[in-house]
Parts: C-alpha cells; sequence; structure tokens
C-alpha cells in the first residue's frame, strides 16, 4: 500500500479517477460508452478525441521541459500549420482529393518542422534563454500564419481533410489514434533508446553532461525540433475539425495548458527527470475537468474560477512539503536522526560506517 | 591584546557529532571561542571544518552534543536562528547581493524606516558609518559588483557588525585575495578583535595562519585532535597534527614515484605550446603510458587551465596536440573522448556527478554518451559493467539504483572514477580528485591511480596536496601565475624542494 501511495503517479490518477467518479454520480450516463454504426460513443470517448491536440503538444512540452527548457510557440506554430494546410487545400483545384490533403500535411508539418528548428538553433545554438527565444515566435508565429491566409479566415470543404479529425477507425477517434500513435512514439523514442536517460542528464547538469561527452547541443535541438513538429500535426488536427484556419484562436494559450499539463504529471519545471506517463495523465485530467464544467453546467463566468480551484488542489496534494509535513504530523515526532526518509530502499541502513 | 586570563567563553560546543549516509562527519568534536581572540580551525580537506562551521551557524543540525552561546545552550535550526545569537559568517564566495549598493547590502533588513518607508538618506549614512568604523571609505551608492572581492568582503564584515555579530566566521576568506588585500583584511579584523567580537578563521595559508591567529584548533578525519595556543605550537607539529597517521597508511604507495617509464616510445600525449590569451601561456605537457604526470602549483596558477585546454572543456588558440605520435584536434569535449582521454573536472558538483540521476546511469553515461543515444547499452551490459566498477572501487552504499546526489563526496568521485574507466582510456586526467574527501576514499583513490598507471594507464594528476602528488607522480610539472615553469623529477626532490620551486621557480638560484 505505501509503495502505492509513494509512486510519482499516485496523485495525478487519484485526481483523474476522483474526477470521473464525481461525474458519474452526479449523471451515471457520464461512463457510458455504447456503439453506433461502428463507432464508440460517450463522454469519455469524446474527452480522448478532444485531447488530441493537446496531448502532441504537452508530448513535445515534456521533452522541451526535461532539457531545462520551455516551448511557448506551440500555440504559434499550431495557427501556422494549420493555415499552411488550408491555404494550400483552399488553393487546389480538387480540395477533396487526397493527393492534395497529403500535399498540404507534408507541407504543414515540414514548416512546422522549420520552425521548431528555428527555436532549437536559438536555444542550443545561439544560446538565448528558451523562454525568451520562444517567446520571439510566440509573437511572430501568428502573424506569418495571418499573412499565409491573407488575413481572412480560410475555410474549406475537404472530407479526407476533416476525416482527421473527426474520422474513426477500428471504433475509435482518429485524433485519438494519431495521439496513440505519437505517445507511443515518443515513449519508445525516449526509453528504448538512451535518448531519454541522455536528455534527463543535460536537463539535471548540463556542464556535467557536456564534459562526459554527451551531445547536449544536439539533444536540445532535437527537443525543440520534435515540439515543433508536434505542434504541427496539433495544428492540422485543429484546423481539420473546425475545417478552417483561424490564425487568432487556433491554440490559443495552449502552451499554458500543456505546461500544466507537464507538471500536474508529475515532471519538474527545472528539468531532468521527466514522464510521459504522467503528461498523459496531466492531459486528461484537464480535458476531463473541461468536459466536467461543461457537464455539470457550470456558468460560463464562474468556468475559469472553478478549473482553477480544481487545479490548485490537484497541485498541491502533489507538494512533497505538504506530505512530508502530514507525515511528520502522523508520525508523531520520530527521532530526529530516522526522520530522513521511513521506508527508503534497503542499504540505507547500514550506511554508518566509515567506507575505509 | 588577547591573554591567558579566563574570560567566559562565547561559543562553547562539546560532543559535537554529525552523521551523513556513510560518512561520520564529525565525531565528538569540541571548540570554544573567546571574546577578542582569533582563533584558528586547521586540518586537512575533508577534515570537517567546514561541517563543524556550518554545525555552528545552523545549516546542518548536529546529532548529538551541545552548543552553548553565551552561556546559554542553544538549537539553530536554521541559519537565521545563529544569526539572530550574534553568529555571522564570511564565506570565501561572497554571499551578498551583487546588483544592489553597497549601502544597500551593508543595510539588507535592517533599513531604516520613517513613516512606513525607508529613509535612504539615513540608510546610506548608516552604512557610510559602519564602513568607517572599519577604516573604509567606500561610496555606498555604488554596485556592489563593481568592486573587487577585497572589498565585497569588508561590505560582508561591516554587514555582520550592522548585525552585532559577537562571533565572526571568516572560511577562506584569503583565498583569492592579494597580498596588500589580505594586510587590509587582517587590519579589519585585529580591530574587530580589539572590540570584543571572537573570530574564527579558516585558511590554507599556514603564514596568515600564524600572523593573526591566537589559538588554533586542529581537526583531522571528522575528530579533534586538540587546542592550542598559537605561539606554543611550532609549524611542523601543526602540520604533523594536521596529517598525522595518514601518511603511515599512504607509505605502502610509496615506491610508486618511484617506477622507471619507458619514455623511449611515443608519448601518449604531447602538447606543444598550448594556450589560450588571458587563461593560459602557451605550455608545453607529455605523458607516457604507464606514467603519473603530476600537476602542481597554487590555486589559479593554471594547473586546471591547461588540462581543461588539453580536454577541449575550454578552446585552446595556439599550440598542438599529438597522440601517439599523430596530430589530434582536441577542440571539444567529445574529440578528446574520442581520442580516449578522460577527465574528471575538479568541480565534482557543478561539473562531474548528475545528482538526480543514479549511480549506475552516472557510471555508464560516459560509454553511452560515446556509443550515441541510439545505441541503448543493453540492460544485462548495463547491470554488469555497473556492478564491475561498483566493486573495482568500493562504491558505498554498493546499490546501482541509489541517486549519485545521496553519496559522499568520496563516493561521488569513486563514481566519477568509474564513469571514465569504463570508457577504456589512455590518458586520464584527474583534477583534484581527492578534494574534500574522507581518508579512506581519499586512500582508495590514489591506490587505484597507483594501479591503473601500473597496468600502462597514463594519467595526468592535479591535487593541492603535494605530498600526494610527489607520492604518485614520477615527474612534476609545476605552474606558477598561468605559467609553466619547470618540472621536477619527483624521485630526487622532496616536499620542502617542491615548495621551493614553486615559490621562486628555479630563478632562486639567479636570485
Amino acid at each position: 500500500m505505501k509503495k502505492v501511495l509513494r509512486h510519482r503517479l499516485f496523485w495525478p490518477i487519484a485526481a483523474l479517477v476522483t474526477l470521473i467518479v464525481v461525474n458519474t454520480i452526479v449523471r451515471p450516463q457520464f461512463i457510458v460508452v455504447s456503439v453506433r454504426d461502428g463507432q464508440l460513443y460517450g463522454v469519455l470517448i469524446d474527452i480522448l478525441r478532444t485531447s488530441a491536440p493537446l496531448m502532441l503538444v504537452a508530448l513535445g512540452m515534456t521533452v522541451v521541459i526535461a532539457t531545462r527548457g520551455i516551448d511557448l510557440s506551440v500555440g504559434a506554430i499550431m495557427a501556422v500549420s494549420g493555415a499552411v494546410a488550408l491555404t494550400i487545400i483552399d488553393a487546389s483545384s480538387d480540395p477533396g482529393s487526397i493527393g492534395t490533403v497529403l500535399l498540404a500535411l507534408v507541407v504543414a508539418l515540414g514548416v512546422s518542422l522549420a520552425l521548431g528548428a528555428w527555436n532549437g538553433l536559438l536555444v542550443s545554438v545561439a544560446g538565448i534563454q528558451p523562454i525568451i527565444a520562444t517567446l520571439v515566435l510566440m509573437l511572430a508565429g501568428r502573424g506569418v500564419a495571418l499573412l499565409i491566409t491573407d488575413g481572412f479566415i480560410t475555410t474549406v470543404n475537404s472530407a479526407p481533410y476533416s476525416f482527421i479529425a473527426t474520422g474513426y477507425l477500428l471504433f475509435l477517434p482518429v485524433a485519438f489514434l494519431i495521439a496513440l500513435a505519437a505517445i507511443v512514439v515518443v515513449a519508445l523514442a525516449e526509453r528504448r533508446t538512451a535518448l531519454g536517460v541522455l536528455t534527463e542528464a543535460v536537463g539535471i547538469n548540463p556542464q556535467a553532461s557536456r564534459l562526459a561527452g554527451v551531445r547536449s547541443r544536439g539533444i536540445v535541438f532535437g527537443a525543440y525540433l520534435a515540439s515543433g513538429l508536434l505542434a504541427g500535426i496539433a495544428g492540422v488536427l485543429y484546423s481539420a475539425n473546425i475545417r478552417a484556419a483561424d490564425a487568432n484562436a487556433a491554440g490559443q494559450f495552449i502552451e499554458l495548458y500543456a505546461i500544466l499539463a507537464v507538471v500536474l504529471g508529475g515532471t519538474s519545471l527545472m528539468g531532468g527527470k521527466f514522464t510521459i506517463a504522467g503528461t498523459v495523465v496531466g492531459v486528461l485530467i484537464i480535458q476531463t475537468l473541461d468536459k466536467t464544467i461543461l457537464f455539470l453546467g457550470v456558468p460560463p463566468a464562474q468556468s475559469p474560477v472553478f478549473f482553477a480551484v480544481v487545479v490548485i488542489v490537484v497541485v498541491v496534494l502533489q507538494s512533497p512539503r505538504l506530505h512530508k509535513w502530514i507525515r511528520d504530523l502522523t508520525s508523531k515526532r520520530a527521532p530526529r536522526a530516522n526522520d530522513s526518509q521511513p521506508g527508503t530502499p534497503v542499504g540505507t541502513q547500514n550506511k554508518v560506517e566509515v567506507a575505509s | 591584546m588577547p591573554a591567558d586570563t579566563e574570560v567566559p567563553p562565547v561559543v562553547e560546543m562539546t560532543g559535537v557529532t554529525i552523521r551523513f549516509p556513510g560518512v561520520l562527519a564529525l565525531d565528538d568534536v569540541a571548540l570554544t571561542l573567546r571574546p577578542g581572540e582569533v582563533h584558528s580551525l586547521m586540518g586537512e580537506n575533508g577534515a570537517g571544518k567546514s561541517t563543524l562551521i556550518k554545525a555552528l551557524t545552523g545549516v546542518y543540525s548536529i546529532d548529538a552534543g551541545t552548543i552553548r552561546v553565551a552561556g546559554a545552550d542553544r538549537v539553530f535550526e536554521t541559519t537565521a536562528d545563529a544569526q539572530a545569537a550574534g553568529i555571522s559568517t564570511v564565506y570565501q564566495e561572497v554571499n551578498l547581493a551583487p546588483n544592489l549598493s553597497v549601502g544597500e547590502n551593508v543595510m539588507l533588513g535592517q533599513e531604516i524606516r520613517r513613516a512606513g518607508t525607508i529613509d535612504w538618506k539615513a540608510v546610506h549614512r548608516a552604512a557610510a558609518e559602519h564602513l568607517e568604523n572599519l577604516g573604509q571609505d567606500i561610496d555606498t551608492r555604488s554596485i556592489l559588483s563593481s568592486h573587487s572581492i577585497a572589498v565585497q568582503q569588508l561590505v560582508a564584515i561591516s554587514r555582520a557588525m550592522v548585525l552585532d555579530a559577537k562571533v565572526l566566521i571568516l572560511d577562506e576568506p584569503t583565498s583569492s585575495l592579494d597580498r596588500h588585500e589580505v594586510e587590509q583584511l587582517f587590519t579589519v579584523i585585529r580591530t574587530l578583535r580589539d572590540r570584543g567580537v571572537a573570530i574564527l578563521f579558516v585558511s590554507h595559508f599556514l603564514d596568515q595562519v600564524y600572523e593573526i591567529s591566537d589559538r588554533i584548533t586542529v581537526l583531522r578525519n571528522g575528530r579533534l585532535v586538540g587546542e592550542y595556543l598559537a605561539r606554543d605550537l611550532p609549524r611542523g607539529q601543526l602540520v604533523t597534527k594536521m596529517i598525522g597517521r595518514e601518511l603511515d597508511e599512504l607509505a605502502a604507495l610509496a615506491t610508486v614515484s618511484e617506477r622507471i617509464i619507458d619514455r623511449t616510445g611515443a608519448p601518449v600525449l604531447k602538447a606543444t605550446n598550448v594556450g589560450r590569451r588571458g587563461v593560459l601561456e602557451p605550455a608545453d605537457l607529455d605523458v607516457y603510458p604507464g606514467e603519473v604526470v603530476g600537476l602542481a602549483g597554487l590555486l589559479g596558477s593554471g594547473r586546471t587551465e591547461l588540462v581543461r585546454l588539453l580536454y577541449g572543456a575550454d578552446r585552446a588558440d595556439s599550440g598542438q596536440i599529438e597522440m601517439k605520435g599523430e596530430p589530434v584536434k582536441v577542440t571539444t569535449p567529445r574529440h578528446a573522448i574520442e581520442n580516449r582521454i578522460a577527465f574528471s573536472s575538479e568541480n565534482r558538483r557543478e561539473e562531474g556527478i548528475i545528482a538526480d540521476l543514479t549511480v549506475g546511469e552516472n557510471i555508464v553515461l560516459g560509454i553511452q554518451a560515446r556509443r550515441g543515444a541510439l545505441h541503448k547499452i543493453p540492460r544485462g551490459e548495463q547491470d554488469a559493467i555497473v556492478s564491475e566498477y561498483i566493486a573495482a572501487l568500493g562504491v558505498r552504499p554498493a546499490d546501482p539504483n541509489q541517486l549519485a546526489g545521496n553519496l559522499s563526496g568520496g563516493n561521488q568521485q569513486k563514481v566519477l572514477l568509474g564513469r571514465w574507466l569504463a570508457t577504456a582510456p589512455e590518458l586520464i586526467v584527474l583534477d583534484e580528485p581527492t578534494r574534500g574527501i574522507d581518508v579512506g576514499a581519499k586512500a582508495d583513490i590514489q591506490r587505484k591511480v597507483a594501479e591503473l598507471s601500473a597496468q600502462g594507464l597514463a594519467v595526468i594528476f592535479i591535487s593541492s596536496e603535494l605530498e600526494e602528488v610527489l607520492r604518485l607522480a614520477q615527474r612534476v610539472v609545476v605552474m606558477r601565475d598561468r605559467r609553466r615553469i619547470g618540472e621536477l623529477d619527483s624521485s630526487r626532490t622532496d616536499l620542502d624542494g617542491l615548495i621551493d620551486y614553486i615559490a621562486d621557480g628555479g630563478e632562486g638560484n639567479a636570485a
């Protein structure tokens, strides 16, 4: 039991489960999932589908934060990516053809990669602080998107493009499948190769990592590249969902929600150790909370306050200081020497002897 | 003037014991500070000096023993508690706010208020007065960082006086001061002493210790050796008390430096004219297989600078490097690693250990980085490498999953040594590998260096402890003022000879 309580994902998962339970108690239909026309329906499925853009962006954000960085430009990259894709489809003589959509995707994602590379260059080669380096694109990116769409909100009618956001495959929403694929790819790339541990090394101690021979520049650059690409995919999903490239609304504030998801999942903003699973849970908490507000009928005027209160509670519940405080209160002041860490693994007990 | 008459002590620490994971940092140590006296705390690196100071200033809480201040038992939970009790510390790296003005720093937290707002005029006037009391005339409105370290230290001392400190701790205050600045500092210290402040002074410079101290307390390996009146303790005896039985323990290594090195083949590394403007004058260095070359010199003499250029940690702007007769380019650490050079920095915490990774991850980091991110070392191979080096180097605790940051300094050093040995280097550069670690780990590391060099590894060994350099190295290259000044054969020189050389640099004959 103690082990479960101490797991780093315990509190995030507990928060998610609590949200689902509360919703289900208020209105049991929350948890119902039904099959209609070979598609799964229900609030939970809807959460999975709508969480896709945030999921993609938060995955990239996790890797960037692990390198001690931050990427504020993700929302702007989403706007550019959507604008590029829709402008290509709009200009084509055959917007409904798969070839057109593929071309739009390749160019949009290529541009997103380039924008990620720009961020990566500023941070890893020019040595500009990440918050400033990505702020540039955060502010300028939407302007670029507006330039691409000539200042209009480009709308298109392309069945294959819409399918990306609203279609179903194997009972499941395509958007969710794309997010799932991204989770698997990122998790495999980080944990099946040594990329994850080298990223953590760079995030924890860049100087020591460089002297140990880690290509820290490449690792940092790669993180921003990945973040740019993932934001680009998110931009495609967003524009496919509304069938329009809205340079101002696309991915608005998503950088902040992505950072929130990363932190809710238990990755420290200080960089270093990171958890992909935690970020996934963090995203689901945010989306479920979003849905809860609609579902419980919280008036729109009060929804930000409701959102904030829940987030504060979850964040405070995760605070190590609070945990220590509660432990101290419940353990009735054990003698000082032992209060370091009860229940730590073997090997800590017999360390008092001086090494000789 | 200090007298032998019994003044009631202001600080009495007795039976102080502090345990860290794996190390008994302080074992039943006592320290008594009397008003109007300068008291020096002496001991080798890792003897427990800074731990004792941290116990007195509330940074560490003590596991056993008592601290009495002005006759009352005290428990310091935080540094603020100690400061409130009148104990102030001035560290080697001044801990003030560099971007505030001198006056703001002196009066920080003690600003003079009028009608709820700060009366800046009065603040600066008061700060100027405090500085004047120490005989200093500094513009209180100038920014602190625009002044030299020496002036910043005086500002820190003034600040302690504002807090009405009865005890002033000076931890290595002179290490970055020049001769004249040291004199100035000593004048201030004497002024305060005469006013009845108890001063605890820590320095590695014996001359300075004898110049300023009334009393000396010696620590060794976390234990108290004794307290002496400075005038009753000859210099030679002080050194013996500081070094103690360590000499016997390491006597077995004495033969290493006398090993005959075969210098007929190509050197593992041959550096010619390697330098960087403003950092190091072009210098030569060569190391042969199986040889230990010592680099000796004072802090800032250029010994660290030279090896950093050789490793590519900093970029050289002149010179060539040859490895086994072949010219190579080493401008980044990766080049060095590809050429089988390993480098363990003197700054273990900032440039060595990755504290939040495990011992195992730290050990394999070097090879993993060389193989590249995409070629992950399989779990089984990792475990084999990690347990091999944990066993070979005697890392305690022998748990590969422990976070490296939780280990003692000596064990972190062993982990770093393991990281580099795992990459199978041909040359390993060890910069202060034994600084601040306990005597047991120190002996382990020296033994390992001797063993590895006997197997053919070339080693460049830097240490402030010259005995250690002479014990391990067959040749000692001496640096001074960012310049290589010469080279000694360690079988034909002793400690005094080496010290003289560092001081006079071969120019002694000419003079």
